[in-house]
């Protein structure tokens, strides 16, 4: 990284610090959603962007970690900050479960069994054989969280929304700089090689079989974390909201923030939280509507998304020196 | 016994439905080697469509055929402007089209038609029920099976068919003898989208209408398509059959109606992992 790149990453940290003292507490828990959506996107980038897997069923993924995160906390009572790498671990063998079938599957084939798990997510959740823990169609309802004591004592005041905006950044954090390790080291060059030419890759030593199955379970256990984050933040599950809509909202968010990106997946996720807020007031069904219009609109025009677009932006201004190694479009 | 002729006979007439469905993703997929992930959203445009000129008070089945003839003027017009510009495009590009595709078509029919489920006629007379069929299942089946049929004289022998199956098998010969390749993948898309309209107003008695009705159907017709053998027409409508049986018999004896999706799912990835040509499909050899 070069230094101007770490001055504005770290200018941005400490202006995202900042932010919940300056707008409402309803922004405030928007922006944890922001937080949320960000994790799970770079858990899809990893595998889609990176990997070249398409996977329309990461909404399947978000759900089971949200699930496993409510379980833990109505039925065995945990505290809501260690369903987390629970969460995680499930999600992280659910994915990697799921990523050895996927082997044999490949473009469009994996894009309908993902479809096919997506659509049949709800089905499942609402299921009676369920229904003891997962509450059946009326879901979990869960207790927000307080900040923790010690803040206090110190004198740090915090209201629940401040505390787990908090909590999330520091979450995303951690994620993010795991995130950048792995795709700019040994691994991630070997995703990428993966994806670019398949039998190259296998010819030059890499094991292709266990990437492929771990870059399905690091991109579901990023999406879990960030489902079961998802759910202690908006303090409810259900099967509907777990639907196959779910996972295309994923989908637009790495189309339009950028494909194979890490900055990618923060404007993807501003994108789909916020966007659907001001189309809504249009009609019901204009969220969908753009989505779907974005969804086509950047396909042509702007297929690296808008983190490719600020990219050759920036490159520009600054005589290239901000540009990044070239990503393309699998 | 009777129970389970019933369930079958049932999972005939909705396996039907499944087939016209499936046979539409086959004809495309012949013709581009793509699954159109909207299919069912187109389907379910062009019920609205239907229960429009319903309401309107056009009698049933003229609003069935101009129904079929908007369905397949969409279908070709799709085809000419979304589709064709991402023709060569990687496969990820041509899936978020879809999907972007199935977005907009599921919210402009919810912007326009309202999120509200609508009660959709049927048009069959009570005299063609049967002991253990609705006259509704009886009435889906024929139209089906007469839809199949015509598909298969259209395809058989008629010179445009012959040229719509040269174009897709092997396009370059094709445009060397003079066949309009462009084209012919977008009459494809047409009489996709045709066949597909039928299946709507076909199940939308069944299930009611409203702007998500078909993301069941669909999955089932994915599963229908793949069991037969995704480049398969006949193994297309088998596989909607034998589909639409086994899922009203699972449904109904062993995993209940609830989690009758599943078994969309699990025969989806089953056939996809053991055999990814289904019944009938030519096997795919590629030379790295």
């Amino acid at each position: 990284m070069s230094k101007k790149v770490v001055t504005v990453t770290i200018l941005l940290i400490a202006a995202a610090c900042v932010l919940p003292f300056v707008v409402s507490n309803y922004r405030t828990f928007q922006l944890t959603l922001v937080l949320v959506y960000a994790i799970a996107l770079l858990g899809l980038n990893i595998l889609t962007g990176y990997n070249g897997q398409i996977s329309l069923g990461h909404g399947a993924f978000y759900a089971i970690g949200a699930y496993t995160a409510a379980m833990l906390m109505d039925q065995a009572g945990m505290p809501y900050w260690a369903t987390i790498p629970i969460a995680g671990a499930v999600c992280l063998l659910a994915g990697f479960l799921f990523g050895l079938p996927a082997l044999r599957l490949e473009g469009l084939y994996l894009a309908l069994a993902t479809f096919a798990l997506a659509v049949s997510m709800p089905p499942i959740l609402k299921s009676h054989l369920l229904e003891r823990w997962s509450g059946g169609v009326q879901g979990i309802v869960i207790v927000k969280p307080d900040p923790p004591a010690f803040l206090a004592d110190v004198g740090i005041k915090l209201n629940p929304d401040q505390w787990l905006y908090y909590f999330a950044l520091a979450i995303a954090l951690v994620l993010f700089v795991i995130g950048w390790n792995l795709i700019y080291g040994r691994i991630g060059r070997a995703l990428i090689a993966i994806r670019d030419h398949h039998t190259a890759a296998e010819a030059m030593g890499i094991n292709t079989a266990l990437y492929k199955s771990l870059a399905f379970g690091v991109s579901a256990m990023y999406t879990g974390i960030a489902g079961a984050l998802g759910a202690i933040a908006v303090q409810f599950v259900a099967p509907d909201s777990f639907t196959v809509f779910l996972s295309i909202t994923l989908l637009v968010g790495i189309v339009v923030g950028g494909l194979a990106s890490l900055s990618g997946a923060i404007y993807g996720a501003l994108f789909i939280q916020f966007v659907p807020n001001i189309a809504d007031e249009l009609s019901k069904a204009a969220p969908w509507a753009v989505f779907g219009i974005f969804l086509i609109g950047f396909v042509y025009l702007m297929p690296t998304g808008v983190a490719g677009a600020m990219r050759a932006l920036l490159g520009r201004l600054g005589r290239g020196k901000l540009s990044p190694p070239k990503e393309a479009l699998p | 016994m009777e129970a389970v002729l019933f369930q079958v006979l049932a999972g005939l007439a909705t396996g039907g439905i499944y087939a016209s469905l499936a046979l539409a993703l086959v004809m495309i997929y012949q013709a581009t080697h793509l699954v159109n992930f909207a299919q069912g959203e187109m389907a379910m445009f062009a019920t609205y469509i239907a229960w429009s000129l319903l309401n309107a008070g056009v009698p049933y089945w003229a609003a069935f055929l101009l129904t079929v003839a908007f369905a397949f003027v969409f279908g070709v017009l799709i085809e000419r402007i979304v589709i064709r510009p991402v023709e060569n495009a990687p496969v990820l590009a041509v899936v978020v089209v879809f999907i972007g595709l199935l977005v907009i078509l599921n919210s402009v029919a919810g912007w326009i038609f309202s999120y509200t489920i609508k009660s959709f006629p049927s048009p069959f007379p009570a005299a063609l029920g049967i002991r253990y069929m609705s006259p509704h299942q009886v009435g889906a089946l024929a139209v089906t099976l007469v839809v199949l049929a015509l598909l298969y004289v259209f395809f058989r022998f008629t010179p445009l068919g012959l040229a719509m199956r040269a174009a897709a098998q092997n396009p370059v010969s094709s445009r060397l003898v003079g066949i309009r390749v462009g084209w012919m993948l977008a009459l494809g898309w047409g009489l996709a989208a045709a066949v597909g309209a039928v299946a709507g107003m076909m199940v939308a008695p069944i299930v009611y209408l409203d702007p998500n009705m078909m993301s069941g159907i669909l999955l089932y017709a994915f599963a229908a398509a793949l069991l037969g053998g995704i480049d398969s027409p006949g193994g297309a409508v088998l596989g909607g059959l034998v589909v639409g049986v086994l899922e009203n018999l699972l449904g109904a004896f062993v995993i209940g109606n609830e989690l009758k999706l599943v078994v969309a799912l699990v025969l989806i990835t089953g056939v996809l992992l053991v055999r990814p040509s289904g019944f009938f499909g030519s096997v795919q050899v590629s030379r790295v």
